[in-house]
């Protein structure tokens, strides 16, 4: 149990080393260590989420360059579609799937937030959290927590050298890898959105969005994938499904707690304004997640195929699991339904899209269909908080899903990084970002509380956000 | 006189409307008009949330006629607005004490 529970011990270091260093970050050399590993590990079989899990030893090794990998332009193009694609998700995919799902008053409001998001997080990636998540910090010790201020403003990042994340060469040059993790920082933060839908001031907003790349995203992302602790405990994480989806759905649920409930729930209609763009949204967001998960194989080949093979039908048997789940209780099949079952099957893919075959994508797609709905529906009846949009009933309760599965199904023969695999290490992998997702994230809160406030007034919240905070209106056609 | 109004399923508009003129009705208003009757609405499910939408989209038809035409009137909306289904509307009757044609000052039936 000792050595079971031995991240424990180093998520509570991480802790106090990251604070620690967030407050007197001038301490880091700026120099990055590349290609610091004698790993010879194949790029083309294995991810670079995956690869650390798979072969990094947890202590790194001493640098030795390798020269082996230089860029390949098949792999680049397709990188730069990717690119393009997980961008796509954000703006204009979740900004719809939300705006369509808020009443008519804050439709404005909602889709403002993902496309300001998108902006604000551009600029904290370019200026620290690309460093702080995907540098390699000079002392090793504190490179299991954070990757030190060595890529600040984006210094360092290499034209012509060959690249290597977290010590494994990878193929595509480090401004395209730059800008692919860019997106997925971009979409984490912009799902919180679900959960304090219709009543966050902008301000409190913009602060939140901020602290929370800063704090939260980069160096979990940094521990995961970055060549820190997490990557090295053999927990396999394809794309994303703890970083961005348990991460954003726990944080989702603490923003719904903390902020309390919309003015009216349970009395007032808050029945969707327009399905129509939640259908849009929610079929924008498939479609980019082939950039998502496909493009996390960062090469052009066989895995990157399997994975999106896998994405699709996830995503297709979870739209109509949680359909067929809504029919038998509530008696009809509804757009919505089908909406959020897809989106549920994205997220539960996520983690495992490059470890499982489409079998176990399709057992995986059923439980995330079902799951989320009970999730969405009932869980969160049961607790009585308003997770307005379900960021957490979705995001949160699907990236579990998906992420134990994935330590059920993974199959060598997709992808030899998955070989050695547990539901039980998944489990501990999900456990040391929901501590810390959740306690900073409460901590980002607080700060935004009493220095901003978190709330907009309840005249503002009767009147709407768009034309209370933006004064602009959508206007009947 | 009298004014026969008629609140109906909206979609059911064109079929009424061409049932009064062959019945010899010779002009009608009409409006859109929310309202619920005995159901009280109907019941939306969004993941779980049910929402009561009360007052129901419907359109509201007003047509003046002589009192040897109400009967036709009558029969000709029950006719052209029924589905047979819960919601199909109500037919109300009124008297009228005037009606004036703007144009040329006629008054009576010989303004309708």
């Amino acid at each position: 149990m000792k050595r079971r529970f031995g991240f424990l011990a180093e998520l509570k270091g991480a802790m106090a080393a990251v604070v620690a260093l967030m407050v007197l970050s001038t301490a880091a050399a700026p120099t990055l260590a590349l290609a610091q590993s004698n790993t010879a590990a194949a790029t083309n079989t294995a991810a670079p989420a995956a690869a650390p899990a798979a072969a990094a030893p947890a202590a790194p090794a001493a640098p030795t360059p390798n020269y082996n990998a230089t860029p390949n332009s098949g792999d680049t193009a397709w990188m730069l579609s990717s690119v393009a694609l997980v961008l796509l998700m954000t703006i204009p995919g979740l900004a719809l799937f939300y705006g369509g799902m808020v009443r008519r008053k804050n439709v404005i409001a909602t889709v403002a937030q993902s496309f300001a998001i998108t902006c604000v997080v551009t600029v904290v990636w370019y200026v620290c959290s690309y460093s702080i998540a995907f540098g390699t910090n000079p002392d090793p010790g504190q490179n299991k927590y954070w990757g030190g201020l060595g890529n600040v403003m984006l210094k360092s990042v290499t034209m012509d050298k060959p690249y290597s994340i977290a010590g494994s060469p990878v193929t595509i040059p480090e401004y395209v890898y730059m800008m692919f993790q860019m997106t997925f920082a971009i979409i984490t933060p912009a799902l919180i959105c679900g959960a304090f839908a219709e009543r966050m001031k902008f301000t409190a907003l913009l602060l939140f969005m901020t602290l929370w790349s800063i704090f939260v995203y980069a160096p979990i992302a940094h521990w995961v994938w970055g060549g820190g602790f997490l990557g090295g405990l053999g927990v396999l994480d394809f794309a994303g499904g703890t970083v961005v989806h348990i991460n954003a759905g726990v944080a989702g649920l603490v923003c719904a707690l903390v902020m309390g409930k919309r003015k009216g729930l349970g009395h007032d209609n808050m029945a969707p304004n327009n399905l129509v763009y939640t259908m849009i949204g929610a079929s924008l967001l498939w479609v980019g997640w082939f950039g998502f998960n496909a493009g996390s194989a960062t090469t052009a080949n066989a895995l990157a195929g399997a994975a999106m093979a896998n994405t699709q039908v996830a995503t297709a048997v979870a739209a109509l699991s949680w359909m067929a789940a809504e029919w038998v209780v509530s008696k009809k099949p509804t757009m919505l339904g089908m909406a959020s079952g897809a989106v549920a099957g994205l997220v539960a893919v996520t983690p495992a899209s490059g470890f499982v075959d489409p079998n176990g994508a399709f057992i995986i797609g059923i439980a995330a269909g079902v799951g989320c709905y009970l999730g969405a529906v009932f869980l969160k009846r049961a607790l009585g908080y308003d997770d307005s949009l379900d960021a957490f009933g979705v995001h949160g309760v699907g990236g579990f899903i998906g992420a134990i599965l994935t330590g059920v199904f993974a199959d060598a023969s997709i992808n030899s990084a998955g070989k050695v695999h547990s539901a039980l290490t998944q489990f501990y992998g999900c456990i040391g970002t929901i501590v810390w997702s959740g306690v900073v994230t409460f901590l980002i809160l607080m700060v935004c509380k009493y220095t901003v406030g978190l709330r907009v007034t309840e005249d503002a919240e009767l009147e709407g956000l768009d034309m209370a905070v933006h004064g602009e209106a959508l206007h009947e056609t | 006189m009298k004014m026969v109004i008629a609140v109906i399923k909206p979609f059911k508009v064109d079929d009424v409307r061409d049932a009064l003129v062959a019945a010899g009705v010779e002009g009608m208003t009409v409006s859109e008009a929310h309202g619920h009757g005995r159901q009280k609405g109907h019941t939306e499910i969004y993941r779980g949330a049910e929402y009561k939408a009360t007052f129901l989209p419907k359109i509201r038809i007003e047509a003046v006629v002589p009192d040897e035409l109400v009967a036709k009137a009558i029969e000709a909306i029950k006719g052209a607005a029924s589905s047979d289904k819960i919601g199909d509307g109500k037919i109300f009757v009124l008297p009228v004490e005037e009606a004036v044609r703007i144009r040329t000052g006629e008054t009576g039936l010989s303004a309708l």
